[in-house]
């Protein structure tokens, strides 16, 4: 299996020669780590669709003393049982991204959360309407500058 | 959008809006969805969530880890025991802390009793959504014992929060024990009993087979886990994928229907039960004696800068945790990812073109907790 993973990460160095590190899962509870530029985000995910991946999640985190939110992708592999997370860093003041939902359905919801909570555009998304908070919410909680 | 039959023959479509919930017995809480409909078909069925969102993961930046730990079980109020089993782990492995065996020993009797539990709960809820009324009394009686053992452990019934970080709050007595060999007895006998008064039962099957179809390639681009996933022929457990605690030197099988409907979910937790009954006591008997906690867990956690993750099958599938650490007392960011929101994103798809009251059965055979929806 271990053979395998590495294989994959060489696929990936082939599209993302930056950022392809192979992690000890025991330490951190996933085998792959990709950094990504904001733009190859959607590249990004039609590559593990296409090695039969399946999305876990994505969310945001906000670093803002570096002015930057970081989104990670996650994926997991039923077959395999990898688990790969993508990052990619957007500016804190014009955050958006392209919309994965095309590639994986199920990133919709994933993506509408991200924009109830930090407030990240997702250009393209069929409908960025709040999905946890209430349809009038004009804050972003997760932010670090949203005082609970 | 599909189309009723009947509307096929050049009529043109009359549609209405319905909803559904916020309060209504068959979303088991509250979850409402819009549904377009046509006659009885349904055309569209969008959900609308966030009745009960109490934002958990801002609450996880505002406290220390330790205190955040008693949120993680009011998540999916169900599956505590599995889901504070994720958040224990995302801290022990952040902050490199070792359990003792006898802790984990512990920690796979009581998740394993909890999914029971919860299984019965949606066995008699499933069913009451398709009308039969009397199996939930027998569910409920089997729960019953279980939230009574689980009770003597920790003292509460439903909301646990039995695991600390390195190990347990507290050891367990000869009650537990016994009481635990008593129930492994009992419940044997009861599988049989429920698959003659309901597997069996003919207006069951034809409400649930060929109905609902999902398809293992959905579930792949939903993130639809669990049971819902082993339904339709994934055969995806956390337990042996990214094997944890002492699942792997347990055996037990991850039963698989590749059907893909809703009778093929059914019968996934229904074995489910079995085989969780096959890991208590194959637990039971292996035991070791011992500490119950780590000797060294500092009383402030504090772990290296970076993310942790720990994913964990609970009962509904797949909950991971990915915590942010920053080096100081309190998480950066704890982020959860919950089986029943990825579960119920396929439902707009799946559902489409159905009967209603085959949508119905549909949502119920998810298994949904609506706060582990809206978290």
């Amino acid at each position: 299996m271990n053979a395998d993973l590495a294989a994959l990460a060489e696929r990936c160095a082939v599209l993302f020669p930056e950022g392809v590190q192979l992690i000890d899962y025991a330490k951190r509870g996933f085998h792959l780590d990709l950094k990504v530029d904001p733009s190859q985000v959607v590249e990004a995910a039609r590559l593990f669709e296409g090695e039969g991946f399946a999305i876990d999640t994505l969310t945001g985190v906000d670093w803002i003393k570096e002015e930057q939110f970081e989104v990670v992708y996650d994926y997991y592999h039923p077959r395999h049982a990898w688990r790969v997370a993508v990052r990619t860093r957007i500016p804190r003041d014009n955050p958006t991204l392209p919309t994965i939902s095309p590639v994986f359905p199920g990133a919709n919801w994933h993506e509408r959360e991200a924009r109830d909570f930090f407030g990240i555009h997702f250009a393209g998304h069929p409908n960025m309407e709040p999905l946890l908070l209430p349809e009038d919410a004009d804050y972003h909680p997760l932010r670090k500058d949203f005082a609970a | 959008m599909s189309t009723a039959p009947f509307s096929r023959n050049g009529t043109p479509p009359e549609t209405f809006v319905l909803n559904l919930g916020p309060q209504h017995p068959a979303t088991h809480g509250v979850l409402r969805v819009k549904l377009t409909m046509d006659g009885e078909y349904v055309m569209r069925a969008e959900p609308v969530c966030g009745y009960v969102h109490r934002m958990h993961e801002k609450m996880g930046e505002n406290r220390t880890w330790a205190q955040f730990l008693p949120n993680t079980s009011r998540i999916d109020y169900l599956s505590a025991m599995n889901y504070t089993h994720a958040f224990v782990g995302a801290v022990e492995r952040g902050a490199g802390i070792a359990v003792p065996p006898r802790a984990e020993y512990l920690r796979v009797i009581t998740s394993e009793l909890n999914r029971i539990s919860s299984h019965l709960v949606w066995f008699g809820a499933f069913l009451l959504d398709l009308g039969g009324f009397t199996p939930l009394l027998y569910a409920f009686d089997d729960r019953e014992q279980i939230l009574d053992l689980l009770e003597g452990v920790c003292g509460a019934r439903l909301t646990y929060c039995y695991y600390r970080f390195g190990g347990l709050c507290n050891d367990v007595d000869d009650n537990f024990i016994e009481g635990t060999r008593a129930f492994v007895r009992r419940m044997q006998p009861r599988f049989k009993l429920y698959h003659q008064l309901v597997t069996e039962n003919i207006i069951l099957r034809k409400r649930l087979e060929g109905v609902g179809p999902i398809t293992a390639e959905q579930c792949r681009k939903y993130g639809a886990s669990g049971p819902v996933c082993r339904g339709s022929g994934i055969p995806y457990d956390l337990r042996r994928a990214e094997p944890y605690s002492i699942y792997p030197e347990l055996d037990f099988d991850i039963p698989v229907f590749s059907e893909g409907d809703c009778l093929a979910r059914y019968l996934v937790r229904m074995e489910e039960m079995r085989q969780s009954l096959r890991l208590i006591e194959q637990a039971l008997n292996r035991l070791p004696d011992g500490p119950v906690v780590a000797e060294k867990v500092p009383r402030t956690i504090k772990m290296a800068p970076g993310d942790y993750c720990f994913a964990v099958e609970a009962a509904r599938g797949r909950f991971a945790v990915r915590v942010v650490s920053d080096g100081t007392d309190t998480p950066y960011r704890v982020k959860l990812r919950t089986p029943s929101f990825s579960n119920l994103s396929l439902f707009e798809e799946t559902s489409a073109g159905m009967m209603l009251p085959d949508a119905l059965a549909l949502m119920g055979s998810l298994d949904l907790v609506i706060p582990d929806i809206d978290r």
